[in-house]
């Protein structure tokens, strides 16, 4: 499918759902990307908000759209003229994780699986440049894109009760951070003791889709000691502009 | 102030809601019968985005330290104010050290206290609505304490005429859109959909009302797309479940159906064995 040719569908009085064609590919979002941003630049009706998952933006709108078909048409409009400037600037953050079976509580189940033992394991989750595609499901939570293909591996058939907070998870093609501790199917394989969201800061998370995510192996004393630093908010973020 | 003598089952302080976070998958939150939440607002005068009680199927009791004034608005329970019965839906002045109770809800699952000014719990994201991880506490409890502003006696109430219109929670009826997957269901399952009663099950929540029957599911799991509250997913087992207002901004199950908003409403006060029709618009 053409990237200017997405499907229109009106969702209840005051939302549009714009869809593309569904992948996780990152080329796909960084237009769906510039579409939001054009969008907003030239809003017709008062918006809300517009939201991206990973072939998709939806549009809320603060007043019921009286005259719909022609909103649709305006958007239309807009995407069909977009081209996407090359070369556009993303920060990059690198993350600590350890990757101690102590957090990992499925490395097991996933080397039986996938055929790896726990130092491949961590070589081929670490190694990847990740996209950061939208934060949904939980509040920060971190939809990866970019998973290396031997870590592939569908959710766990019964979900925890509990997933600790900062546990690094695997779902089908998608790697995830758990922002806090919650009931979840993600195959745990490590733990990033950096926090993800506060809802006392505005923003409550420094993350934005586009973003750039690499992460490095951490010892569990290391991650103690930047656990610790956290606390008494010592601790430097690494990140630069690519 | 307010002192919680008894919290009751689910209690929370809630408003409009959170717009503008969902970014960050911040849920939405604020009152599930919204229309309840405006009208109590409306008798004691507040504006629509003051903050409100949301009382869940069994009343809390209340010492109040302030004079103030109140309004509660329920479908159907007893409301004692110093072990006086007490009209619903309609203001009444709160005398200082004065103790009201909330008996069960009879009808519907939320009722609603709106007090003069509306309540001054934590300002978290553009919201005052309780949330577990947005704000500090998510319900009410046993000797939580709540602020309010002073009240002022020369305040006139402007709506105290105005009629809560009981009539909109008397229907089965439930307005709903299509869905992006709507399209891809068989002729079968749409009409299944659309003609058939579902029956609402125990286990729902603030965050999703599941319904007991099972369709046939010919859909697979979508690729994880934008959700809002009042969409209904068809989910892998072949049941419905219709977001509410603590739903998550994502989802990954194929979203057949949309509720209008004056419906989800409606629907938030439909209760347990409860049926209701799906019901088309254009």
């Amino acid at each position: 499918m053409n990237y200017k040719n997405p499907h229109f569908f009106v969702m209840g009085e005051r939302s549009i759902l714009i869809e593309w064609e569904p992948k996780i590919d990152k080329n796909l979002l960084d237009f769906i990307l510039f579409t939001k941003k054009n969008v907003e630049k030239k809003s017709f009706e008062p918006i809300i908000e517009i939201t991206n998952t990973y072939y998709s933006l939806l549009i809320q709108y603060h007043i019921t759209i009286k005259n719909i078909y022609g909103e649709i048409l305006a958007l239309k409009s807009v995407i069909s003229k977009l081209s996407l400037p090359k070369n556009q600037k993303k920060e990059r953050y690198h993350l600590p994780v350890c990757y101690d079976p102590k957090f990992g509580l499925d490395l097991e189940e996933l080397g039986n699986e996938n055929k790896l033992n726990f130092s491949e394991i961590k070589t081929l989750h670490s190694t990847p440049i990740y996209t950061l595609y939208f934060m949904g499901f939980l509040p920060g939570f971190l939809y990866l894109g970019g998973l290396d293909k031997k870590l592939f591996l569908d959710r766990k058939k019964t979900p925890r009760k509990r997933i600790q907070k900062g546990a690094v998870g695997i779902a089908g093609k998608q790697t995830g951070i758990y922002p806090k501790s919650s009931p979840g199917g993600w195959q745990i394989i490590g733990n990033c003791p950096v926090g993800f969201f506060d809802p006392n800061k505005n923003p409550p998370s420094i993350f934005r889709p586009g973003d750039q995510v690499k992460f490095y192996s951490i010892s569990f004393e290391e991650h103690h000691e930047i656990s610790e630093q956290i606390k008494h908010g010592v601790f430097q973020l690494k990140s630069e502009q690519q | 102030m307010i002192e919680v003598l008894k919290s009751g089952f689910a209690t929370s302080i809630q408003d409009l809601g959170r717009v503008g976070f969902a970014k960050f998958g911040v849920p939405k939150n604020g009152a599930m019968d919204q229309y309840s939440a405006n009208f109590a607002n409306l008798l004691v005068g507040n504006s629509l985005d003051a903050a409100v009680m949301e009382i869940t199927l069994t009343g809390p009791k209340l010492h109040f330290h302030s004079k103030t004034l109140i309004a509660v608005v329920s479908l159907g329970t007893e409301l004692f104010l110093n072990g006086e019965k007490q009209a619903l839906n309609e203001a009444c002045l709160v005398e200082n050290g004065s103790v009201l109770e909330l008996q069960k809800i009879t009808l519907g699952n939320f009722a609603y206290l709106a007090v003069y000014g509306g309540f001054q719990t934590e300002f978290v994201l553009g919201s005052r609505s309780m949330y577990d991880g947005i704000t500090s506490k998510s319900r009410l409890k046993k000797g939580s304490v709540l602020e309010i502003p002073a009240y002022s006696s020369t305040i006139k109430t402007l709506y105290a005429s105005t009629r809560f219109d009981m009539e909109r929670y008397s229907t089965n009826k439930v307005e709903v859109f299509t869905g992006p997957e709507f399209h891809l269901l068989s002729e079968k399952t749409k009409q299944l959909l659309l003609e058939n009663k579902f029956t609402l099950s125990s286990d729902s929540n603030r965050m999703a009302y599941l319904l007991e029957e099972q369709l046939e599911n010919e859909l697979k799991p979508i690729l994880t797309g934008p959700v809002l509250p009042g969409t209904i997913q068809l989910t892998p087992s072949g049941k419905l479940i219709v977001l509410m207002r603590d739903c998550q901004t994502t989802g990954g199950y194929p979203r057949v159906l949309q509720v209008s908003e004056k419906s989800l409403g409606v629907l938030a006060q439909k209760r347990t064995r409860e049926t209701v029709l799906f019901s088309l618009q254009k």
